[in-house]
C-alpha cells in the first residue's frame, strides 16, 4: 500500500467515494461466498499473519516507539492463532444455529462495509484480528489507522488483503485510508454505504463513532482496579500483575491501573514486587511521577508516556531507579483529580493503595472503576468466593478477571475461556453498545427464522370420576382421619349429608360445616377455613351445587396456603401458562378434595375454576388454576332427583352453554370436542325429559353426566363471550347464571358464526371455523340444512325451541328490567364483560361495541333483534 | 401494415461474462428498444462483472434500450440490489 495523498477537496472526496464503492462492491460480491469459500480464505490469512508477526511487530515498534517488541510479536500471534482457534469451527454463513425444539433458526447476514479505526497502541494486532473476523463474516473493511502508526497498520492490511484475495476473497475487500484526518473519518462515518463503524481507540474516536448516527462498536479507554485480597495466592498475584502491567509496556487498556492491597499483606506484597524488579516509589517520588505523567489541565495521562519503559518514565519524572526496573509502584491515598496517578496510565506505572479493610478496598476499587473505567475491566486476586461475588456485584466492568493478569486475561482464550478479542466492549456505562469481547458475531447481522409454534395442549381432569347411581359409595376407598363435609342447610335437612356420612370409612372422624347456599363470600370462606383448622381436616367433601363446590375449592386453598391473596390470584391473564400470578403448589398440608355435585350444570366437580362473590364491589371474582380442580368427582344422580324444575332448566342450559362454547373455543381440541359434542347430544335428548318428568331416572342420570362431560370440555378449552355477558349481566341484576346464559345464547351463536370484525391473536387458531363447528353440531343433532348457513340457522332455531320448552325468559325485557335501568347499566355491563377472561378463548374477539350490540339484542329478544343474525355468517 | 419487432437475445455464459456483456454493448445500436440477456448459466458475479454491468446499463440508458435479464438467480438478484443496480434492469424468469 503506497501513500499517495490527494490534494484538492474534490479529489479527496472522489478518493473517499472510490474507497467506499470498492468496498461496497466487494461486500456485494462476498455475499455469494459459501462457508467453505470463507474458511478456505481465512486459514491462509491466519498463517500469513503468523508468518509476519515479527515483521509487523518490528514495524510497529520502529514507527510508534511504543511497547515491547517481543510482546508485540506475541500480540500478533494471539490476534491470529488464538482468534482462529475460536472461529475456525464457527458457522458464519447461512444457517448458523438451529433450535428445533423452539422452531427457531438463526441465519447470518453480512454487515457490508465496515469503517474501522485502529489504535496506536495495538496497530498491527488489531488489524490482523479485524481482517480475520471480517472475512469470516463476509464483510469489507475500510481501515483508518492512527496517523502515527500508518505504515505498520497499512502493512498489516496489505498482508491480510493479498492473502485473502489470493485465496478467493473479492478484490477491494480491505482498503486503507492513505492518511488520517478527522474530516476523512467524519465523512466515512456518515457515508450512507458504510454499515458499521468499529472504533477501537481513544475516547474522542469512540465518541465520534457513536455520534455519527451509524451503528457502531466503540471501544475505548479503561481504568482497571485490581484488588489484592489477603487470602490471595500472593506469589501468583504479584507475578501476574507484573506480567500484565509490563506487557507491551502497559499499552493494553485492560491492564491494571491501581492495585488495592489489604493492610495485612501490604508489606509482604510490596516486598515481593520489589524482589521481582518493581521500584517502590516514595511519597515524594509518587508526587513527581504524578506531575510528569498526568496533564493537570485534562487530568489524563500525557500521550508521550504511552508504552514507554519504566526506567525512561522515571528518568523524565526525575526519579532515580535501577535501569532494569520493570514497574513503578506509586502509593496513592485516594482517587480523583487530587490524586493524579489514580487515572489510566498506559505504561508500566501502577498506583497502589493500602486498604485497612475489605470494605475500604472495595470502596476504592469502585472509585477507580468510576474514574474512567466504567464498563471496562477489573481484577481480583482472592480465594474468598463471597468477596469475589461481592466484587463482581459492585464493580461495573464487562470483564472481571479472577486470579489472572488483567490485560492478557481480558484478551480471552489464554488465562480463561472468554472469547479472544482485541476490542473490549464497555457497555452503556462506557458509552458502548455491548460489554462483550468483540468477536465475529458482532460482525454479523443475525436473522431469526421463527416458525409458528403451536401452543402446548392438555386435557386435565380429576384423577377419579365416579358416576351413575350410588357412585357415592366409592367414598369408602378414601381413608381419612378427619373429614369435613361442606354443605348447605337444605341438603343437610333432606338427608344428603347423612348419605355421604354413611359412605365414609368408619375410622374417619366426620364433621359437617353448613354454609349458606349462595355464591360464596370471603367471610363465609374464612368461616369454613376456621372449621378445617379446628378439625385438622385431611379430607374435604363438597356436597352441593357449583357455589358450594367453588366455596370448598377456595377454602382448601386458604386452608393449605393461608398467605394466598385471592385478589391477586384473580388477576386477569391472557395465557394460563404464562400468567404473572402463580398459585401455591407446594402444599405442606395436602388435603383431599372430593366434590359431590347436587345439580347438573356447572360441572364444578371437575373444573379448575371457582367463583367468589365480592360483596363490597358487587361483582364476581373468578379464580382459575388446575390446582383448584377437585381430586375426586362423584356424579351420582341420587343427589339430583329432587331438583326443582326451574333449577333443572337453569343448570341444564348452563351445561349446554358450556358445551357449545367449548366446541367453538380457540383452545378446542379433539379431546374437548368429543366431550362437548356428546354433552350437547345428551342435553338435546334428555333435558326436556328431566324438566318435564323430574323422576325419570335415566334422564336425570344422563343430564348429570352431560354436565360433568361438558365441564371436562370447557375446563380444558375454556368458554366464550356468552359467559362473559352472562357473568356481567347476572351479577348486576341478580339473575341466575343459567338463565342469564339462556338469554344470550342464540345471539352469541349468530355472532360467532359470522365473519369476525377483529381476529384475536391465537396460535391455536389455524382457520376461522366456528360456523363449521356449529354446522357439525347441527348435523350431529340431525337438525337438517344443506349449507353451513342453513345448518347454523337450524341450530339456533333448535336452541330457541329448547329454551321455549324450558320456559326460559327470552329477553332481558321479559325479566321486568326497564329500558331505563338497562340503559343506565349498559356501559358498566360492557366494561365488565370485556374484562371477563371467559371470552379469551372465544373464536371471535369481541369489540366493546359488539358486546353492547349483543346486550341490546338480548334486551329486545330474538324476535326483534337486528344486526347479529345468522344471515351474516361466513360462507 | 405493422411489423412485429423481435428483441435481441443474448446468452451470457457463466465463464465469459465480461466478453458477453461487451458484445451486448456493441449490439445495443441494433436493439429495437429492448435487449434480453439470458443469465441462467451465470452463478456468480465478481467486481469486474459488476462494473461491466454498470457500464452496459449506462450505455443502454443512453440509447433508450431496455435491458431484460432472464434466468437471474435470486442470489445474483441480491448482489444487484446491494449494488443498487437492480432498478436499471428488468427481470424475467
Amino acid at each position: 500500500m503506497t501513500k499517495t495523498l490527494s490534494t484538492s477537496k474534490e479529489e479527496r472526496l472522489a478518493y473517499l467515494e472510490g474507497l467506499v464503492t470498492q468496498a461496497r462492491t466487494a461486500a456485494a460480491v462476498f455475499t455469494q461466498c459459501t462457508q467453505e469459500d470463507v474458511d478456505r480464505i481465512v486459514k491462509p490469512m491466519v498463517l500469513a499473519g503468523i508468518g509476519q508477526a515479527q515483521h509487523l511487530a518490528r514495524l510497529a515498534i520502529d514507527e510508534t516507539r511504543i511497547g515491547v517488541l517481543e510482546d508485540k510479536i506475541l500480540k500478533n500471534m494471539v490476534a491470529t492463532e488464538f482468534v482462529y482457534n475460536y472461529i475456525r469451527d464457527k458457522v458464519t454463513v447461512g444457517r448458523i444455529r438451529e433450535f428445533p425444539e423452539r422452531g427457531l433458526v438463526e441465519v447470518a447476514e453480512p454487515i457490508g462495509v465496515i469503517f474501522s479505526l485502529i489504535p496506536i497502541t495495538n496497530p498491527t494486532s488489531t488489524v490482523l484480528f479485524k481482517c480475520i473476523m471480517a472475512i469470516k463474516a463476509r464483510n469489507a473493511v475500510i481501515f483508518s489507522p492512527h496517523p502515527s502508526a500508518w505504515r505498520c497498520s497499512s502493512e498489516a492490511v496489505r498482508i491480510m488483503y493479498e492473502s485473502a484475495v489470493k485465496h478467493g476473497a473479492p478484490e477491494g475487500v480491505f482498503t486503507c485510508l492513505d492518511s488520517h484526518t478527522l474530516e476523512d473519518n467524519a465523512y466515512l462515518m456518515h457515508h450512507k454505504d458504510v454499515a458499521l463503524i468499529d472504533a477501537t481507540g481513544g475516547p474522542s474516536a469512540v465518541k465520534a463513532a457513536y455520534s455519527s448516527g451509524k451503528p457502531a462498536l466503540g471501544v475505548g479507554p479503561g481504568n482497571t482496579p485490581v484488588y489484592l485480597e489477603k487470602t490471595a495466592d500472593l506469589n501468583m498475584a504479584v507475578v501476574d500483575i507484573i506480567v500484565s502491567k509490563t506487557f507491551d509496556n502497559g499499552t493494553i487498556c485492560a491492564s491494571e491501573q491501581t492495585v488495592v492491597i489489604d493492610d495485612e499483606i501490604y508489606d509482604l506484597a510490596m516486598k515481593k514486587f520489589a524482589d521481582l524488579g518493581a521500584h517502590i516509589c516514595t511519597e515524594k517520588e509518587s508526587e513527581l511521577l504524578g506531575r510528569a505523567l498526568v496533564d493537570p489541565q485534562t487530568g489524563c495521562m500525557q500521550p508521550i508516556a504511552v508504552g514507554q519503559k519504566a526506567a525512561d518514565i522515571a528518568r523524565v519524572a526525575g526519579l532515580s531507579v535501577k535501569p532494569n526496573s520493570k514497574l513503578l509502584l506509586a502509593p496513592i491515598h485516594g482517587v480523583g483529580r487530587e490524586h493524579p496517578l489514580s487515572v489510566e496510565k498506559l505504561c508500566p506505572v501502577l498506583s497502589v493503595y493500602r486498604a485497612k479493610s475489605a470494605d475500604e478496598a472495595l470502596r476504592v476499587c469502585v472509585d477507580v472503576n468510576h474514574a474512567g473505567g466504567l464498563g471496562h475491566t477489573a481484577v481480583i486476586f482472592s480465594r474468598n468466593d463471597e468477596l469475589i461475588r461481592k466484587f463482581s456485584e459492585v464493580i461495573n466492568a464487562g470483564r472481571i478477571i479472577v486470579n489472572a493478569p488483567g490485560s492478557i486475561g481480558a484478551l480471552g482464550g489464554i488465562y480463561n475461556d472468554m472469547v479472544p478479542t482485541f476490542s473490549f466492549g464497555c457497555g452503556t456505562a462506557g458509552g458502548n453498545s455491548t460489554t462483550d469481547n468483540i468477536n465475529v458475531y458482532h460482525y454479523l447481522n443475525i436473522k431469526r427464522l421463527a416458525r409458528r409454534t403451536p401452543a402446548h395442549m392438555w386435557f386435565r381432569v380429576p384423577n377419579h370420576i365416579y358416576f351413575d347411581l350410588n357412585a357415592v359409595e366409592n367414598l369408602r376407598q378414601f381413608p381419612s382421619r378427619s373429614t369435613v363435609i361442606i354443605t348447605n342447610p337444605a341438603l343437610e335437612r333432606i338427608g344428603h349429608a347423612g348419605i355421604v356420612r354413611r359412605c365414609l370409612p368408619p375410622q374417619a372422624s366426620v364433621h359437617i360445616s353448613v354454609i349458606p347456599d349462595a355464591e360464596p363470600e370471603f367471610k363465609v370462606i374464612m368461616q369454613g377455613v376456621e372449621a378445617l383448622n379446628v378439625y385438622q381436616a385431611d379430607q374435604i367433601i363438597a356436597l352441593g351445587g357449583g357455589s358450594m363446590i367453588d366455596a370448598a375449592k377456595i377454602m382448601k386453598l386458604k386452608y393449605e396456603s393461608p398467605e394466598a391473596d385471592l385478589e391477586e390470584l384473580a388477576a386477569p391473564f391472557l395465557d394460563i401458562r404464562k400468567r404473572v400470578v402463580q398459585y401455591p403448589t407446594e402444599k405442606t398440608n395436602r388435603t383431599r378434595l372430593i366434590a359431590i355435585a347436587t345439580t347438573s350444570g356447572t360441572g364444578s366437580e371437575v373444573t379448575p375454576f371457582a367463583v367468589l362473590f365480592d360483596k363490597e364491589r358487587g361483582r364476581k371474582v373468578t379464580l382459575a388454576d388446575y390446582s383448584l380442580t377437585p381430586d375426586v368427582a362423584i356424579v351420582d344422580p341420587q343427589f339430583v332427583m329432587s331438583m326443582p324444575k326451574g333449577l333443572t332448566a337453569d343448570t341444564g342450559v348452563d351445561c349446554l352453554t358450556h358445551a357449545l362454547e367449548a366446541a367453538v373455543s380457540t383452545y378446542a381440541s379433539p379431546y374437548t370436542d368429543c366431550n362437548a359434542m356428546q354433552a350437547i347430544r345428551l342435553v338435546f335428548k334428555y333435558l326436556t325429559v328431566a324438566y318435564e318428568h323430574p323422576h325419570d331416572q335415566e334422564a336425570r342420570t344422563m343430564m348429570h353426566n352431560a354436565a360433568c362431560i361438558a365441564a371436562m370440555a370447557f375446563s380444558n378449552a375454556g368458554v366464550g363471550v356468552n359467559h362473559a355477558l352472562a357473568h356481567a349481566f347476572g351479577a348486576r341484576f341478580g339473575v341466575a347464571h343459567g338463565r342469564a346464559n339462556a338469554m344470550m345464547l342464540p345471539h352469541v351463536i349468530a355472532y360467532n358464526a359470522s365473519t369476525p370484525t377483529k381476529f384475536r391473536p391465537s396460535p391455536n387458531q389455524r382457520a376461522y371455523i366456528a360456523h363449521n363447528k356449529y354446522a357439525t353440531i347441527a348435523e350431529l343433532l340431525g337438525l337438517g340444512g344443506h349449507t353451513i348457513d342453513e345448518k347454523v340457522k337450524s341450530l339456533v332455531a333448535a336452541i330457541e325451541q329448547l329454551l321455549n320448552r324450558l320456559a326460559m325468559p327470552r329477553s332481558i325485557a321479559a325479566l321486568g328490567i326497564t329500558k331505563e335501568a338497562f340503559e343506565q347499566a349498559l356501559p358498566d355491563l360492557v366494561s365488565t364483560a370485556f374484562d371477563d377472561p371467559s371470552w379469551l378463548t372465544n373464536p371471535r374477539m369481541p369489540l366493546m361495541s359488539e358486546l353492547e350490540e349483543l346486550f341490546r339484542s338480548a334486551y329486545q329478544g330474538r324476535e326483534t333483534a337486528k344486526g347479529t343474525g345468522a344471515g351474516q355468517q361466513a360462507a | 401494415m405493422s411489423m412485429a419487432t423481435i428483441a435481441i437475445q443474448l446468452k451470457i455464459e457463466g465463464e465469459r461474462i465480461i466478453p458477453g456483456l461487451a458484445e451486448a454493448g456493441e449490439r445495443l445500436d441494433s436493439a429495437e428498444g429492448e435487449m434480453i440477456l439470458d443469465f441462467s448459466s451465470v452463478r456468480q458475479l465478481d467486481a469486474s462483472a459488476l462494473r461491466a454491468m454498470e457500464r452496459l446499463a449506462a450505455a443502454a440508458d443512453d440509447k433508450s434500450v431496455k435491458l431484460v435479464l432472464r434466468g437471474t438467480s435470486i442470489d445474483l438478484y441480491k448482489v444487484l440490489k446491494l449494488m443498487k443496480l437492480a432498478p436499471r434492469f428488468s427481470f424475467a424468469s
